[in-house]
């Protein structure tokens, strides 16, 4: 298991091999299709995005509601195969790392080979262990939209897999090599 | 007959803590079908990510957290004795227990308003699909089912030739899971109907879901179809959270009614590894 740190140097990225199991701490942005709709528009139009994304993971999740006292609900990857129309477009403003579940385009693994970036998978239908490893959660964009906010977190030893290497390497089924 | 009072109190608190316990607390066969698929083959990476949901089972009912952050569009299924007379509608008591369950629990509200034209959630409304099936004497029998967005996006249903052999309805169902079960987070349960018509079908292959899947099919025919489907699926290699391996399904269950002559009706209804669902009766 490699112990990871976001936001991620380009070494790192570089030396992650598909199937290699990762524990990742630091800072990742949750997005989803509502959030990722409103970037593209936002990049787009050249206006600013209303955080800064450059260099950063960005974590495909909706979380439940965060119950009293606890730092969120449960968390977990949404599919990652509905952002791909989106993604070309963030790997080219400087998102390096993306954390979901299931397959990717052809257009986004040529994109991450380009880019530099890698694609992660975290396990579907383990959103309450996942929340395990949240540190911090905090609404940092979007708020109007609730569960598909950009959410700032804070993760600790947060158990991934690398679904894709910045090489286009894929643990992912089906074998595209 | 004896009319018997109901007040309907009873069943929005009966149906807010079946929707607890559905987002809470694993069926007893997705948990033990789960710790058993560790003895197969699948890849490391796999591996880990069955630990994962083994481990997600045990701290969700912990911490009475939910099983999944997308705590789905809900099916209720009442089967209601004929006997009961409640005092306000059902239905709508039915919704208001969802409403109470998903607010009371934290529980991730999905629903929008319109898929067409409106797409935001509603306020204080949690709507689910409500079936109510009367049944003789007096007895109210309530499951309560939610279902994720990502694992209903990957089901299918179609019209097969009325002479269509069972090899046909084989390839159609794997080649369905081949499609888009990795991208429903397996492994998976899958809920097979096959006969009615067009519109029943599909809630046919829903209540094969509810079945205990540690248990085979009573009728024979429908355990032989049921075990080639396993065998067929496992051999496409998807594994746990698509990393590859032998355990892309943890279950098939088929269940079949009638037709009309000129049919064949199959629909499938795939569910990703958290099965949710939990069932209560209310004997008056």
């Amino acid at each position: 298991m490699k112990t990871i740190t976001s936001p991620l140097d380009q070494k790192v990225i570089d030396n992650l091999v598909a199937g290699d199991t990762v524990a990742l701490s630091g800072q990742i942005y949750t997005a989803r299709d509502q959030a990722h709709k409103r970037l593209i528009e936002a990049l787009s139009e050249n206006r600013p995005l209303p955080v800064e994304l450059m260099g950063q993971t960005i974590f495909y999740a909706g979380p439940a509601p965060t119950p009293a006292g606890a730092v969120t609900g449960s968390i977990g990857p949404t599919t990652a195969s509905r952002m791909d129309k989106f993604t070309p477009a963030l790997l080219e403003y400087g998102v390096k790392a993306m954390i979901g579940k299931g397959p990717r385009s052809i257009e986004v693994i040529e994109s991450m080979k380009a880019e530099g970036a890698v694609y992660f998978v975290a396990t579907g239908g383990a959103a309450a262990y996942l929340s395990d490893f949240v540190r911090k959660s905090e609404v940092v964009a979007f708020g109007d939209l609730g569960p598909e906010a950009i959410h700032l977190l804070e993760v600790e030893n947060f158990p991934l897999v690398v679904g894709i290497d910045a090489n286009g390497r894929s643990a992912l089924w089906p074998d595209i090599s | 007959m004896v009319a018997k009072d109901v007040p309907v109190s009873n069943v929005i608190e009966l149906v807010a803590n079946l929707s607890l316990d559905a987002n809470h607390n694993a069926r007893a066969d997705v948990s033990a079908l789960l710790r058993k698929a560790r003895e197969s083959k699948n890849s490391p990476a796999a591996m880990a990510a069955l630990d994962h949901l083994i481990a997600n089972i045990e701290i969700a009912k912990e911490r009475s957290l939910p099983l999944c952050q997308d705590c789905g569009y809900v099916t209720v299924f009442a089967e209601v004795g004929q006997d009961l007379v409640f005092d306000d509608p059902l239905e709508p008591a039915i919704q208001l227990g969802v409403a109470r369950g998903y607010d009371d629990g934290d529980l991730r509200q999905s629903v929008i308003r319109d898929a067409f034209s409106d797409r935001t959630k509603f306020e204080t409304e949690r709507p689910a699909n409500v079936y109510i099936n009367l049944k003789s004497g007096s007895e109210l029998k309530i499951t309560v089912m939610p279902k994720g967005g990502g694992s209903d996006n990957a089901c299918r249903m179609t019209m097969l030739k009325p002479t269509a052999h069972e090899d046909e309805i084989v390839k159609y169902v794997v080649d369905i899971v081949a499609a888009s079960g990795h991208y429903a987070c397996p492994p998976l349960f899958v809920g097979i109907g096959i006969g009615g018509s067009f519109d029943s079908v599909g809630l046919l292959a829903k209540v094969a879901l509810l079945r205990d899947f540690q248990i085979p099919a009573k009728r024979p025919d429908l355990a032989a179809l049921e075990n080639r489907l396993m065998t067929e699926i496992n051999k496409l290699g998807i594994g746990p959270a698509g990393l590859g391996g032998e355990t892309t399904a943890l279950g098939v269950s088929v269940l079949t009614d009638r037709t009309h002559m000129a049919c064949l009706p199959v629909a499938v209804n795939i569910s990703c590894n958290q099965l949710r669902g939990a069932t209560a009766r209310l004997s008056i």
